[in-house]
């Protein structure tokens, strides 16, 4: 953000958002359980004998040199996509969030939070680009390309048809996001009610696979899906290596980079956290019913010598 | 069938300015072609460098004619066959696309070489008009360049006249929205694109360093004639 912009103060939440207690709900204290089996802690946490350390969000670097996925994707564009622009995202979010309520929250939370129902508030841009560069240099690697196999392949076949057919669908998603913004492969496994946006496919059924687009910084999390492949086309992505010619970026990322293996465990996730969302939902219907069965019982006895209609 | 020919040739909902040569297909369907540009690909160096402007204009330019042509051959196929769901679903691709040609067509007058006064500031009316509505043309291009650094995603920054307010403004698109799209009073003066293809082969991810630089050739001939027009 230019140096010259408001500063937001952060300091009381009801100043920003609808008043309503801070409540992420279990869907995403369980997508943190299973992200932190897999990632390390990106903020670190203060020590309670100093004084107060701000916390950093960290530059964290692709998991293959910068060079490693020549000749598909230069040294050059990594160079440039990682060590200016991602790194840019992360400096500029820990500037804007310093000495506010969002300094020591954990990346997907402040995503949710300044997305604010799709009015969004400044930090969402960094948070957010943050958050899709990781999951981007995540979605390749080194001679990658290949076909998705195991339960990935299946899921594709169910949903899609084919292989070919989910391919379709995500290079026309890629190739017509107008302007900036990403392509993906996501787990949709929610509610359809999406307390933070619109859903953007409330007809489908639940616990299949979905390819969506999104514009600048947007991600699936805000929408509640579990992104499972991302694929970057604001130009900078590949406007060295391509020029103007985004289809056959698209194409080469298909072909040579995806990391169909990191697809899979991210699917595993998904699966995982759908499952226990489910018994969770379950188990809080049983005491719903319980509550409910009980205050009948009440009812009925306090109600037996009235003469008066029932309250309710 | 004469009554859509009628709508589509009558073009008072796009833009009134001479955007490229007109062709006449066989239909009778009025497309677009990719204007020329004025100056040679390298006459803008080293502000803008040659590689970009070929590119720019060869290939992104010519994507938008190619791609608006097509919708809008689509859309008369859909309107001669009463297929409203069609109508509008071709909607955001005639914005896209009809918008990167408006945009860009303005774009390349917007610029000139030095030697052909590029970069040379406003005098007479639009000059006046810059001095009071922002205070000097310095504190213009400080705006211009804050709301083109700060724009996320891909989009443009204009200086327009508010024709009905008799005012400048300054203000910002995304995408391909043409200054319309913010105002229908609006009359884009000087575009700035800030599309990362605009600058990042040249300038990579410094954007301010282009914003900065580009005001050396922007052609203010184009845009007082534009103002003084509007204003009369």
């Amino acid at each position: 953000m230019a140096a010259g912009s408001t500063a937001i103060n952060f300091s009381t939440p009801c100043a920003l958002f609808p008043c309503q207690p801070l409540s992420l709900g279990f869907s995403r204290s369980s997508f943190h359980r299973h992200q932190a089996a897999k990632n390390q802690r990106r903020s670190t946490r203060r020590a309670a004998s100093t004084p107060a350390i701000t916390a950093k969000l960290e530059l964290k670097p692709p998991p293959y040199p910068l060079n490693a996925l020549e000749p598909h994707m230069s040294q050059e564009t990594l160079s440039y996509h990682w060590g200016k622009h991602h790194r840019g995202y992360v400096e500029n979010l820990n500037k804007q969030i310093t000495g506010t309520e969002l300094d020591g929250m954990l990346l997907e939370d402040i995503i949710f939070l300044t997305y604010n129902r799709g009015d969004i508030l400044p930090p969402f841009n960094n948070a957010a680009q943050i958050w899709n560069h990781e999951f981007f240099w995540e979605s390749m690697k080194p001679d990658g390309g290949g076909k998705p196999t195991g339960d990935l392949l299946e899921l594709i076949k169910r949903d899609f048809g084919s292989i070919d057919t989910f391919m379709e669908e995500f290079r026309a998603a890629a190739s017509t996001q107008f302007g900036s913004g990403w392509a993906w492969l996501a787990y949709k496994a929610n509610r359809l009610d999406v307390g933070n946006a619109v859903n953007p496919s409330p007809a489908d059924e639940d616990k299949k696979l979905v390819v969506v687009k999104s514009p600048n910084a947007v991600n699936p999390l805000v929408w509640d899906y579990y992104p499972l492949l991302v694929i970057d086309v604001w130009e900078h992505a590949y406007i060295l290596d391509f020029e103007a010619r985004r289809a056959d970026y698209i194409s080469i990322f298909m072909e040579k980079l995806v990391s169909w293996e990191a697809v899979g465990s991210r699917l595993e996730m998904a699966k995982a956290q759908a499952a226990e969302r489910e018994s969770e939902e379950r188990r809080r219907q049983e005491e719903e019913e319980k509550n409910a069965g009980d205050a009948e019982a009440v009812e009925m006895y306090l109600d037996s010598n009235s003469d008066e209609p029932e309250a309710d | 069938m004469a009554l859509s020919l009628c709508n589509l040739v009558s073009r008072n909902s796009l833009a009134p300015l001479p955007i490229g040569r007109l062709l006449l297909s066989t239909r009778g369907l009025q497309t677009f072609s990719l204007p020329d540009l004025p100056y040679d690909y390298g006459a803008l160096e080293p502000t803008i460098s040659g590689e970009i402007m070929m590119l720019h204009h060869q290939k992104h330019h010519q994507t938008y004619v190619t791609n608006y042509n097509k919708a809008l051959e689509q859309l008369d196929d859909a309107m001669n066959r009463g297929d409203p769901s069609t109508v509008v679903k071709l909607q955001s691709a005639l914005k896209f696309n009809g918008g990167g040609h408006i945009n860009h067509s303005i774009f390349w007058k917007n610029l000139a070489p030095v030697n052909e006064g590029g970069g040379e500031p406003p005098r007479g009316s639009l000059g006046w008009a810059i001095d009071t509505d922002f205070g000097s043309l310095e504190s213009l291009k400080q705006k211009m360049n804050a709301e083109g650094a700060a724009l996320q995603g891909s989009g443009w920054v204009w200086l327009g006249v508010d024709k009905e307010l008799k005012r400048l403004v300054v203000e910002t698109t995304a995408n391909q929205d043409p200054l319309v799209t913010k105002g229908p009073s609006l009359v884009p003066l000087i575009g700035l694109d800030v599309w990362e293809h605009a600058y990042y082969l040249q300038y990579k991810n410094v954007k301010p360093d282009y914003l900065n630089n580009i005001w050396k050739v922007i052609n203010w001939k184009y845009a007082s004639n534009v103002y003084e027009k509007e204003s009369a």
